[in-house]
């Protein structure tokens, strides 16, 4: 019994700064509809400068001083990042700002690592609560309870704020109708600002408070935006009181898995994520967004077409180039573009479904890694062929996305990017956490390619035809009728199911489809290298693959494979610098901001200019 | 003739706002019917209802005979019915023909072929359509150029593309000058009456709507007011009151004042 209430209130205690960021989170978003995505960053940039302060400032006064200051430190930050990336971007579609602040959180990453260094830090003990108290016999420690104190107090200061303060008011009526605050005669763009400061200082606030319970480290971004948007999608999007009960639910659950269930702590969270999403679409108290009339963001979309001869020759002369290429190229040249054939089929199937979908997924690396998983458990356990192996990739992936999908397809926009990165992090941590079958963090080795494709030259050209004939299929599909049916249900939603198009259905199949092509990109790598390890399910890994879309050109699958070809090639040189980081993320942040079309699409746009290319004659 | 279309006591309401109250009526097989009424009347939602987008508070819809009150629109939509919208919601990124194409591949149920060509499938059927509507010379110009008017034909000719028995068209000619509302009406009066099509159709425009109409119904504060002929309908009190009682055509405000 002791002990099960020392354990209720550790997860308590533990909630206090998952309910402060997560409570920013959604203030941001509620007003502003931009998902924060450098949220976790913030969090992180109030533990180190909490922790500098603490250092400095001696005394009661000092170390809860220490706190403030880091809360108020972090919303100066955020308010520089609101108005250097986020103020030139808000009528920008959803897509580009979930990528601009993942350029912010490269930034951030490498000048946090530039100015406090590479080392975990631990906080410091808070004075005066260092002992602990017992409670049935077991240990509390007493700066839990203050935590536990504190918690209802920052719930209630809030809930005051919003519901007694003109800024309360503002921030509601903004998140409601946004039209209506101009209409109110208020400064939006400064209302923004104060919002983005107030958020962002919670989330700072949220990484100073943890320091004595846990302390600063490069990991802490990642790890806490994932239990964030769980905690938000549980909750319930823009709800206050959603985001407290979920972040308890979610970190006494945490401290009870921990305790009972050791090896299932990080899935543990994602299953009752899927359990409410199943019976509560919506969260706990969140409410379903009305879908309006509302047309659509960004500069209308041209019509596709097929490529003219000029395109097929073009296309035609490269695959001779590189099918000829063991003829003078070198075996190092060859294991180069099997890598980067693989990566363009890998960001192609992404493409597929954001550019003619809609549908940004932020989890698409579960599908890559999910596939490669796939056949390396099958080549593992069941001694499988690995002609039949590497099928089980693309379906296997394909399986995984039609479940995913299920949960996700049914919700839209920014709910659905942090729904499949909620789940990719589910898969991860379940390949993670179960290292009796898949070896965990050591990964899966020997899983090596049939006698007849063993050679580094027959690999390279069966990567080739099954890579080239992947992307050469996925651009066929985006003209055939069921691509057609996709675009439609982007367009306009109203009309595809006015006449006859399940809008669901097809987005659920379109997810699959692209799954199952991400899966067989997977299959090609697995046996590539001959080994698989988490990293390839990672976060990381689904943003290398926006990136290379984003970069490339979102609106044109070409776009993919030029920025596919382009980031494989150079990530070599680029991660050999010691601030790479810091040079993508401003690279991200300025081709949203200068050059939206990304490579294909600014190409085409000064091709045009300069009378190369015929007005609104496409490469796709 | 029989009656396609009976509606019974559908009301809506959005949180405290009553936008129909207690709507009853009846369209038949091969009528032009119009559906008329102030800014904010309602009619936008009755047709909401009746295809689905909407669900109604109470009340009853039903196509022959068959209840399909709050059934999907693709449910109502696979019964036969087609409409056009008061903001038109047809696909950007694809041209005038593919539009009327894509319809037509929905209605042969082709939505989950991975391998034709889309933009080669049924285009002579999509040509002739767009013919039809005074559209063919556009057919390949892109959908998010077009003028407004041009996209309401073209919402007629991707509705006409399932051959419904009956149609809603909501504010067909906005967006129109008045000779080509009157003369597209006319179109849509002669392509209804050649295929026994039935028709609801709301308009603010009296002209088209006296002159192309079987019968009309007023809808005042989600209220029906009136439901006739045109000679009924001219002559209703209330009628007079809403539409000129305060001078201002269209303006609700002046309906009990
Ligand atoms: N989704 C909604 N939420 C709240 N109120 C709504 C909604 N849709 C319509 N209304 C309200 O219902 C009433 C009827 O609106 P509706 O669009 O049906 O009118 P209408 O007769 O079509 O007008 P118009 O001639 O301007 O098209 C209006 O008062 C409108 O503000
Ligand atoms: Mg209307």
């Amino acid at each position: 019994m002791g002990l099960l209430i020392a354990q209720l209130l550790t997860g308590l205690a533990n909630a206090a700064a998952l309910f402060l960021v997560a409570s920013g989170l959604s203030l941001i978003f509620g007003v502003t509809r931009i998902v924060n995505f450098a949220h976790g960053s913030f969090y992180m940039l109030g533990a180190y400068i909490g922790l500098t302060l603490m250092n400095i400032l001696p005394g009661h006064v000092g170390f809860w001083g220490s706190i403030l200051l880091a809360g108020i430190a972090v919303g100066l930050i955020g308010v520089v990042v609101e108005i250097l990336v986020l103020r030139p971007i808000y009528r920008a579609p959803e897509l580009f700002q979930l990528v601009a602040t993942f350029g912010v959180i490269l930034v951030i990453q490498d000048l946090t690592l530039m100015t406090w260094g590479a080392e975990d830090q631990l906080g410091p003990r808070a004075p005066g609560l260092r002992g602990v108290i017992r409670i049935l016999g077991e240990p509390v420690p007493l700066y839990d309870l203050a935590l536990i104190g504190i918690t209802p107090f920052v719930l209630f200061g809030l809930w005051w704020l919003i519901t007694k303060t003109r800024l309360g008011v503002l921030v509601r009526a903004a998140t409601q109708d946004r039209e209506m605050v101009g209409a109110l005669g208020v400064n939006q763009s400064w209302l923004f600002t104060g919002v983005f400061f107030l958020g962002s200082a919670l989330a700072g606030l949220g990484g100073a408070i943890q320091l004595p319970k846990g302390g600063a480290d490069l990991l802490m971004d990642f790890n806490i935006i994932a239990a964030v948007f769980v905690v938000v999608v549980i909750g319930g999007m823009g709800s206050l009181p959603g985001a407290f009960i979920a972040s308890v639910l979610i970190s006494v659950l945490n401290v009870f898995g921990v305790a009972y269930l050791p090896s299932s702590t990080l899935v543990l969270m994602f299953v009752v994520m899927a359990i409410v999403l199943t019976v509560r679409p919506f969260g706990l108290l969140g409410r379903e967004e009305v879908a309006g009339e509302h047309g659509q963001v960004g500069e209308p979309e041209r019509p596709i077409r097929p490529f003219g001869l000029t395109g097929r020759l073009i296309f035609g002369a490269i695959v001779l180039a590189l099918a000829l290429l063991p003829l003078y190229g070198s075996p190092f040249a060859q294991v180069l573009i099997t890598d980067i054939v693989i990566f363009c089929l890998f960001a192609a199937s992404l493409q597929f479904i954001l550019a003619s979908g809609g549908l940004v997924s932020f989890g698409h690396a579960m599908f890559f890694g999910g596939g490669a998983y796939v056949s390396a458990l099958a080549v593992t356990y069941a001694d499988t062929p690995m002609e039949l192996a590497f099928l089980l990739a693309p379906l296997g992936a394909g399986l995984i996305a039609i479940l995913v999908g299920w949960f996700c397809i049914r919700l839209s926009g920014v709910y659905f990017a942090m729904l499949t990165l909620a789940f990719s992090q589910l898969i991860w941590s379940l390949v993670f956490q179960w290292g009796e079958v898949t070896g965990g963090d050591d990964g899966l080795v020997n899983i090596w390619p049939a006698a007849w494709l063993s050679d580094t030259t027959a690999y390279y050209l069966f990567t080739l035809l099954v890579g080239l004939g992947g992307i050469v299929f996925l651009r066929h599909v985006i003209h055939s009728p069921f691509g057609y049916a996709l675009r439609a249900t982007r367009d306009s939603a109203r009309q595809a199911e006015a006449t006859g198009i399940d809008v669901r259905r097809v987005q659920w199949v379109a997810f699959a489809f692209a799954g199952m092509m991400a899966g067989l990109a997977g299959g090609l790598f697995v046996f590539s290298k001959g080994s698989i390890f988490p990293n390839e399910l990672e976060i990381a890994k689904s943003f290398d693959a926006l990136i290379v879309v984003f970069l490339g050109g979102v609106k044109t699958l070409s776009g993919a494979v030029v920025g596919g070809a382009f980031f494989e090639s150079v990530k070599d040189w680029l991660t050999r610098l010691e601030y790479w980081r810091l040079v993508l993320g401003l690279v991200i942040i300025g081709v949203v901001i200068v050059a939206p079309e990304g490579i294909v699409g600014t190409a085409r746009r000064v091709g045009e200019r300069l009378g190369l290319v015929k007005e609104g004659e496409g490469t796709r | 003739m029989s009656v396609i279309l009976k509606v019974e006591h559908l009301a809506k309401s959005f949180g405290g706002v009553k936008a129909v109250t207690d709507v009853s009526f009846e369209v038949r097989a091969g009528e032009l019917k119009a559906l008329i009424g102030p800014n904010g009347a309602g009619k936008s939602t009755c047709f909401n209802m009746l295809m689905g987008q909407l669900k109604p508070s109470s009340g009853r819809v039903s196509l022959d005979g068959q209840d399909i009150t709050g059934h999907s629109p693709r449910d109502v939509w696979r019964r036969g019915v087609g409409r056009t919208f008061q903001i038109t919601g047809t696909y950007q990124s694809m041209t005038v023909a593919e539009n009327v194409q894509m319809a037509l591949i929905s209605h042969h149920r082709k939505i989950y072929s991975f391998l034709p060509r889309a933009h080669r499938m049924y285009r002579e059927e999509a040509l002739a359509l767009l013919a039809l509507v005074g559209m063919a010379d556009q057919a390949n110009r892109a959908c998010a150029i077009l003028a407004y008017g041009d996209l309401k034909r073209l919402e007629l000719a991707i509705a006409l593309a399932h051959e419904p028995r009956l149609l809603l068209m909501d504010e067909p000619t906005a967006g129109m000058a008045p000779r080509e509302r009157i003369s597209l009406m006319q179109l849509t009066a002669d392509i209804v009456a050649e295929r026994g099509i039935s028709v609801l159709f709301t308009e603010h425009d009296m002209d088209v709507v006296f002159a192309h109409s079987h019968h009309i119904m007023v809808l005042n504060r989600g209220e029906l007011i009136a439901d006739g002929t045109a000679a009924q309908v001219r002559a209703n009190a209330r009628v007079q009151e809403v539409y000129l009682g305060g001078g201002t055509l269209f303006s609700p405000e002046d309906a009990h004042g």
